[in-house]
């Protein structure tokens, strides 16, 4: 099977010299759910960006197998535009894609509602808590009904319980839909719980340490996160995670030819 | 307990009146300070008029000469609100010009610069003889000229300090230059627009003055600038105290009109202009 998106040998270096990454491959099946966990800092949202094409790699490539691909972002902070409301941030895609005013009105409506932002559609962003505000970042993301989305932690700024109540709207989403789903989080539990495959990071460079495959039937509900299976998993991601957090930073990586600009 | 209430709610009035009162009383009472001391000093020293005429002689010249000084003014301030819209549109239009290209920018910018650190007093003589035909449009254009720079600075910086984030949201949907341009550019830019814009209202009637000054220009449509002069070299300080008070009054409304517009657009978003609770 050709994989939705497949990164081959991607490296990333910032123009202040910053390696966030390092040769890295990673090959995502289509509707596959796979969530990224790694240390602040260790290249996770850079691989989201290069996926999304912002911002050039400096060597690699991206292969595609997804025929007639719509991205959605939802950037690690809410990102909306100050001067416009809720309704208009969230309509924002629709319009850059012509869409006409009727049915752009239906979507926008459905998609604030499923963030539970009804009410809100005539606030501006300033007059939001920060959870709110990336719900509203969210309900832009679905509004386009993407068939790849690309996720950098989304949930990070919000309660236990609407971020439950979002992983679900999530899965539930993403079974309906079919979509290919790139999931950048801190959280294990959550990694674990959403995922097909969590992907553990490691930094300077970054890199992929570990590929973890989630073997646990959906419909995922509140019974599988009280099983065993689900507390090994957890276990199993945390210690690799551990892992890349008590190493040293890698001068040399057996087997390719980094090596790091010297410390001044 | 509706006493109760009436209190606390007649407490919560009093205090706001409170508060918009200081802003008013205060620089009235230290207006009026000044003014009676002004009026006591002239009258005490027995100062000629042509010296320092005390405030009431200004007041009184200010309404035998109203006629004449107003029309003056209104010649001056229409002068200064051509050379300030002329400012505004070409000022957007270049920043415009210089956010398409880095190259545009760099190549220009030196010279708007230079545009802007040029005296004016030093070059109106120049455009006023280049454009001898129509005085109207050299002073227009001297106006123009101090007025332009701010709106072209502010509004250049505006354009370019668009988030990150948002840029790379409308690249994410293939937005074409010109959406970009007109959602996301222009109304991160507008704050800074503004705030050039209420410079510039300013030094357009600056710009103005000096202009008619270095003109010199009588006849039926003269400036309030060509009044002061006149009224200096014929002595008639009383009547040069009365224009100079129109033409400050008349740069205070300006930046009052501008203030009230950038608050008026700005309105809900910006931090500038909202009400902040805490
Ligand atoms: N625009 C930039 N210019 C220079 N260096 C950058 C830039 N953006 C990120 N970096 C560097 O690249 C590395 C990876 O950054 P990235 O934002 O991908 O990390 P992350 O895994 O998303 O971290 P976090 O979990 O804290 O969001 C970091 O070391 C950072 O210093
Ligand atoms: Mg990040």
């Amino acid at each position: 099977m050709i994989p939705a998106i497949e990164l081959n040998h991607v490296s990333k270096v910032y123009s202040n010299g910053t390696v966030a990454l390092h040769n890295m491959n990673l090959a995502i099946q289509d509707a596959e759910f796979v969530s990224l966990v790694g240390p602040s800092g260790c290249g996770k949202s850079t691989v989201l960006r290069i996926i999304a094409g912002l911002g050039q790699m400096n060597s690699g490539s991206i292969d595609w197998g997804v025929c007639d691909r719509k991205l959605a972002f939802v950037f690690q902070e809410a990102a909306l535009m100050p001067w416009a409301t809720v309704q208009d941030n969230v309509h924002l895609p629709l319009k850059l894609a012509g869409t006409s005013k009727k049915y752009a009105d239906v979507l926008v409506q459905q998609a604030i509602q499923r963030v539970g932002l009804s009410g809100f559609e005539r606030s501006y962003p300033r007059e939001l808590s920060g959870g709110m505000k990336m719900r509203v970042s969210i309900a832009r993301a679905l509004v386009t009904k993407p068939n790849v989305l690309l996720m950098d932690e989304p949930f990070g700024a919000l309660d236990e319980i609407t971020r439950s109540k979002l992983n679900r709207d999530v899965l539930d989403l993403w079974s309906q839909h079919r979509w290919t789903v790139v999931f950048v989080t801190h959280n294990i539990y959550e990694a674990v719980y959403l995922s097909n495959r969590v992907i553990v990071m490691a930094a300077r460079p970054g890199r992929v340490v570990a590929d973890i495959a989630i073997d646990a039937p959906y419909p995922r509900n509140e019974e599988f996160r009280t099983s065993l299976l689900y507390n090994e998993y957890c276990r199993e991601v945390s210690q690799c995670l551990m892992a890349t957090m008590n190493e040293q930073p890698l001068l040399h990586i057996v087997g390719n030819d980094y090596s790091p600009s010297p410390q001044i | 307990m509706t006493i109760l209430r009436r209190r606390k709610s007649s407490q919560v009035s009093n205090d706001t009146t409170q508060r918009v009162s200081i802003d008013i009383v205060a620089p009235i009472i230290v207006g009026i300070l000044v003014l009676v001391a002004w009026e006591v000093f002239v009258r005490m020293t027995n100062l000629p008029p042509y010296l320092l005429p005390g405030p009431l002689l200004v007041l009184q010249t200010l309404i035998t000469d109203w006629n004449e000084l107003f029309a003056s003014l209104l010649v001056t301030f229409q002068i200064t609100v051509v050379a300030f819209v002329a400012a505004a549109v070409s000022g957007l239009l270049i920043s415009i010009l210089f956010t398409q290209s880095k190259w545009i920018e760099k190549s220009l910018f030196p010279y708007a610069v230079i545009l802007q650190t040029t005296p004016i007093v030093a070059i109106a003589p120049l455009i006023i003889i280049w454009l001898k035909n129509n005085t109207f449009a050299a002073l227009v254009v001297c106006a123009w000229i101090v007025a332009f720079f701010p709106i072209v600075s502010n509004t250049t910086l505006g354009l370019n300090s668009v988030d990150r984030n948002l840029v790379n949201l409308f690249q994410l949907y293939k937005a074409s230059r010109w959406q970009t341009l007109v959602h996301l550019r222009l109304p991160s830019a507008m704050p800074y627009f503004l705030g050039g814009l209420r410079i510039s209202g300013g030094l357009a009637l600056i710009g103005a003055v000096v202009a008619e000054f270095v003109a010199g220009t009588g006849g039926a449509r003269s400036g309030i600038a060509y009044r002061i002069l006149i009224s200096s070299y014929n002595l008639q300080i009383p009547r040069m105290f009365a224009a100079l008070l129109l033409t400050t009054g008349l740069g205070v409304v300006i930046f009052v009109g501008l203030t009230v517009l950038s608050d008026w657009i700005l309105g809900k978003w910006h931090e500038s202009a909202v009400k902040h609770e805490n």
